[in-house]
C-alpha cells in the first residue's frame, strides 16, 4: 500500500511537471494550431527570470521579504514570458499562419537565438532588454482611448517606446553594477536556491515527500484551475473558444481575431514562463533546460487530443506515473514473483532513458487505435 | 520563362559535366587535406538532404528524424569495420566490449562480418526501419505537424537507445572507425581518406540521378499531389499510405548511405547523430537551397556547412544567431529558397523593381496568380 501510494505520488509529481510544461503548448497548439518549438526555450527565460528575481531578493533592501521570492518570480516568469512570446506573435508567427510547417521552423530559429542570446548576452543587460520590452509593448495600451484614437497616436507609441529603451538601459546598468553574478556573460548552468520554507519534507500518510516537489504540485492545480476559470467564465475566454470553433464566423461577428491570437498566444507563452518557475526547482538552470521537456509536452498534447484541457491533464498525469512505474522498475516489488523472462524485461527498462522508449512505444501503439488522441475534436471534415 | 524549363545546349551541358567531373578528380591535389576531409563530409551529407528534399519538398512531409536513419547507416558501416579489426583484441571482439565485461558478441553484431551483408545493410535497414516507422504513422493518416511529432519523438527514442547501452554499442562514447583497417588500410588515413572522397563525390552524383529518376513521370506527379491535396489523390482512387511509406523509406536508404559516407569520413558515429538540432538543420539546408529543386538541396547542404565551420573557426558564438535568424529568415522572406528564387524569376522581379528591366505586360490575373499552389 505505502509502496503504491509512493509511486502514486512520484508518478503525479513527474506528471504535474509536465502538465504545467505542456499547459502553454495545449493552449497555444490547441486553440491556435500553431506549433511553437520554442516554447522549451519560454520555460528557460521563465526560470532565469526566477534567478534573476533570487538574486535581486537579496538586495539588502529587499533582503526582509526574501522568502517570497519565488512567488514574486511566478508572477514575473509569466509577464516575462508572455510579453516575449506576444513580441514573437506580432513579427513572425503572425505571417504564418496557416502553414504549421513554415511555424515550426522559424520557431526553432527562434529557440537557437534565444538559447545562444542568454549564453552571451550578461543576464542583467537581458533583463534590461526584457524590462524596456514589457513597457514598451505595455504602455500603449493604458493611454485613455481619447489618445488612442487621435491621428498622433503613433507619436505616443514612438515616444513610449523611447521611454521604455531609456528605462532599460538604465535598469540594466543598475543591476548590473549590484549584483556582480549577473553583469557577465556566462554559460555556465546556475542554481536557483529554494527559500528556507520550501526546503525539507512533508510527511503525509507515513510517507516523506520533498516539499518543492508539493511546491510544484501546487503550481500546476492553480494553473490549471486559473486557465479553465478563464476559458470557461471570462469574456475574452468565450472569444478564445469562438475563433477556435470558427474563426471567419468569429470575425463576421466582430471579434478582433488579431487580438485574439495575441491573448491566447501571451497566456500560452506566460504559462510556459511559469512552468520554467517550476523546472528551476528542480535542478540547475542552463540554456538548454527547455529543450528536455519540449519533446514529452508534444507527447502528452499529442496523447490528450488537440483543444482539450482534460485531455492533456489526463496525459500528463499517465505519462507520469507510467514513466515512475517503467523507470523505477517498480512493476517487479509490486508482483516479485513473476516469469524470469518478463521480469529481465523489466529489468532492461527501468532506467529513465530506456522508460521514455517504452512509454513512446506505448504511445505509439495508442495511437493505432486513437489517432486523435484520447479527446479528440468533433466535427465532420474531411481535413483539417 | 522558369529556369528549369530552359533547354540548354547539350554542348554548355556536357562541358559543365567535363568541368565539374575534373573538379573532383583534381580536389585531394588541390586542396590540403583538412578541407578535403570537410568537403567529402558535407557532400555525403548533401545525400541526406536529398532524401529531405524528396520527402518535404515533393511530398509534404516534414521528418524531423531523419538523423535516426542517418545514424543507423553510420552505425552498419562502424559495426562491419570494428569487428574486422578486432583480431588483436581479447575474445575476438571489439575493444570497448572489454570494458564493459562483455565476453561475448551480442548477437545482432554477428551478421556484420560479412562485408556483403554490411554493404546492403547500410542502405537496407534504414530503410526498412524509416518504412515501418512511416506506415504506422501514416495508416492512421496522421500528417502535418502531427507527423513532425512523432518523427521527432521516435528521434528520442532512438538516441535513449543508443545513448544507455554501453554493453551493446558502447552507448554514448559511440564507435570509433578512424584507426579501423579495410582493404588493409587504415581508414583515417590519407589516401584511404582519399578514396572516401572519389566515392562520396560519385554517390551524390548518383543519387541526384536517383532522385531525379524518382520525381520524374507518375510516381512523381502523384508525391506532389499528395503535398498539394491529399484528400483528392485518395478521391482519385489512390491509396497515398503506400506513396508515402515508399517515400519515406527510399529518404530513410539515402540517409542511411548518407550516414556511412559521413561516419568513414568524420572517424567516429555515436548518438550525437540523433540529437534533435542535427534532425532540424538537415531542414534548413534544403529550405535554404531550394525545397523541390533537388540541386538546390545538394548546393544548400554543402554551402551551409561551409559556412559553419567557417563562421564557427572566427567567430564561436555566432553561429547560432546566424542560424537562427536563417531558420526564420529562409521561411518568412524567401520560402522557395534561393535556387527556387532563381528559377521563379526572383531575380528579374528584383531588376523591375529597381527599373532595371522592362516589365512584362500580362493579363492581371496571371501576374496575381503566378504563384504555384502551396
Amino acid at each position: 500500500m505505502e509502496l503504491l501510494l509512493d509511486s502514486l505520488f512520484n508518478g503525479v509529481a513527474i506528471g504535474s511537471v509536465l502538465l504545467v510544461a505542456a499547459l502553454g503548448l495545449a493552449i497555444v497548439f490547441g486553440l491556435m494550431g500553431v506549433i511553437n518549438l520554442a516554447h522549451g526555450e519560454l520555460m528557460m527565460l521563465g526560470a532565469y527570470t526566477t534567478y534573476v528575481t533570487q538574486l535581486i531578493f537579496k538586495l539588502p533592501i529587499l533582503k526582509s521579504f526574501y522568502n517570497s521570492y519565488i512567488i514574486v518570480s511566478i508572477f514575473l516568469a509569466f509577464i516575462v514570458s508572455g510579453v516575449v512570446g506576444i513580441l514573437l506573435e506580432k513579427t513572425i508567427i503572425r505571417k504564418l499562419y496557416g502553414s504549421p510547417l513554415e511555424t515550426l521552423l522559424a520557431t526553432w530559429g527562434v529557440s537557437l537565438i534565444l538559447q545562444q542570446f542568454v549564453r552571451s548576452v550578461p543576464l542583467a543587460y537581458g533583463t534590461g532588454l526584457v524590462i524596456s520590452l514589457i513597457i514598451g509593448l505595455l504602455l500603449p495600451t493604458t493611454f485613455p482611448s481619447k489618445i488612442k484614437e487621435s491621428i498622433n497616436f503613433k507619436y505616443f507609441k514612438f515616444s513610449s517606446w523611447i521611454i521604455a529603451a531609456l528605462t532599460g538601459v538604465l535598469t540594466g546598468n543598475i543591476i548590473s553594477s549590484s549584483v556582480s553574478k549577473l553583469s557577465r556573460a556566462s554559460a555556465r548552468n546556475v542554481d536557483v536556491t529554494a527559500p528556507s520554507w520550501m526546503r525539507g519534507q512533508v510527511e503525509i500518510i507515513g510517507t516523506a515527500f520533498p516539499k518543492t516537489r508539493l511546491m510544484i504540485i501546487v503550481i500546476t492545480v492553480i494553473s490549471v484551475i486559473a486557465i479553465t476559470l478563464f476559458l470557461n467564465q471570462s469574456a475574452w475566454g468565450m472569444r478564445i473558444r469562438a475563433v477556435t470553433q470558427n474563426r471567419q464566423m468569429s470575425d463576421c461577428l466582430g471579434i478582433s481575431t488579431e487580438k485574439v491570437d495575441i491573448i491566447t498566444f501571451g497566456i500560452g507563452s506566460g504559462l510556459a514562463g511559469v512552468a520554467g518557475v517550476a523546472v528551476s526547482l528542480l535542478g540547475s538552470v542552463g540554456p538548454n533546460v527547455g529543450g528536455n521537456y519540449i519533446v514529452g509536452c508534444f507527447m502528452v498534447v499529442v496523447l490528450g487530443g488537440v483543444g482539450n484541457l482534460l485531455g492533456t491533464v489526463l496525459a500528463s498525469f499517465g505519462i507520469g506515473i507510467m514513466t515512475d512505474l517503467i523507470g523505477a522498475g517498480r512493476l517487479l516489488s509490486i508482483w516479485p514473483d513473476m516469469p524470469l523472462p518478463l521480469s529481465n524485461t523489466i529489468n532492461f527498462f527501468a532506467t529513465t532513458s530506456m522508460a521514455r522508449v517504452m512509454i513512446f512505444a506505448l504511445i505509439v501503439i495508442f495511437l493505432q487505435f486513437k489517432p486523435t488522441g484520447l479527446f479528440p475534436q468533433k466535427g465532420r471534415m474531411v481535413e483539417n | 520563362m522558369p529556369l528549369s524549363k530552359i533547354k540548354f545546349d547539350k554542348k554548355i551541358v556536357l562541358s559543365l559535366w567535363i568541368i565539374l567531373i575534373a573538379l573532383i578528380i583534381a580536389a585531394p591535389t588541390l586542396l590540403p587535406v583538412f578541407r578535403l576531409n570537410l568537403l567529402g563530409r558535407y557532400l555525403s551529407l548533401s545525400i541526406v538532404a536529398l532524401g529531405v528534399d524528396l520527402i518535404w519538398g515533393y511530398t509534404g512531409l516534414l521528418s524531423l528524424g531523419q538523423g535516426i536513419f542517418f545514424a543507423l547507416g553510420g552505425y552498419c558501416a562502424a559495426m562491419y569495420l570494428q569487428i574486422t579489426s578486432s583480431s588483436e583484441f581479447p575474445n575476438n571482439i571489439p575493444e570497448f566490449f572489454a570494458l564493459y565485461g562483455v565476453e561475448k558478441l551480442p548477437f545482432f553484431w554477428e551478421p556484420f562480418r560479412s562485408p556483403v551483408f554490411t554493404f546492403f545493410a547500410i542502405w537496407i535497414i534504414p530503410a526498412l526501419v524509416a518504412g515501418l516507422i512511416g506506415f504506422l504513422v501514416f495508416r492512421n493518416r496522421i500528417k502535418g505537424v502531427y507527423f513532425s511529432i512523432l518523427t521527432q519523438a521516435s528521434l528520442l527514442v532512438f538516441f535513449n537507445f543508443f545513448n544507455g547501452q554501453q554493453k551493446l554499442i558502447n552507448g554514448t562514447n559511440g564507435l570509433k572507425t578512424d584507426v579501423t583497417q579495410l582493404f588493409g588500410q587504415m581508414v583515417g588515413s590519407e589516401s584511404m581518406q582519399r578514396l572516401f572522397f572519389w566515392v562520396t563525390a560519385f554517390l551524390v552524383i548518383a543519387a541526384w540521378f536517383f532522385a531525379k529518376w524518382v520525381v520524374k513521370g507518375r510516381f512523381g506527379n502523384i508525391l506532389i499531389g499528395i503535398r498539394d491535396d491529399e484528400p483528392r489523390v485518395r478521391f482519385t482512387g489512390y491509396n497515398p499510405v503506400i506513396f508515402k511509406t515508399i517515400i519515406f523509406s527510399i529518404a530513410g536508404g539515402l540517409a542511411g548511405i548518407s550516414g556511412a559516407l559521413y561516419t568513414v569520413q568524420s572517424g567516429i558515429v555515436s548518438p550525437q547523430f540523433m540529437t534533435v538540432p542535427f534532425s532540424i538543420e538537415m531542414v534548413i539546408w534544403v529550405a535554404v537551397g531550394g525545397r523541390g529543386t533537388l540541386l538546390g538541396a545538394i548546393l544548400g547542404a554543402v554551402f551551409i556547412n561551409y559556412a559553419k565551420s567557417l563562421v564557427s573557426e572566427a567567430l564561436p558564438a555566432s553561429w547560432m544567431f546566424i542560424q537562427g535568424g536563417l531558420f526564420i529568415l529562409v521561411v518568412t522572406a524567401l520560402p522557395e529558397g534561393v535556387l527556387g528564387w532563381i528559377q521563379g524569376n526572383g531575380p528579374r522581379n528584383l531588376l523591375q523593381r529597381f527599373g532595371l528591366k522592362r516589365k512584362i505586360e500580362t493579363y492581371p490575373s496571371l501576374e496575381i496568380n503566378n504563384k504555384e499552389q502551396k
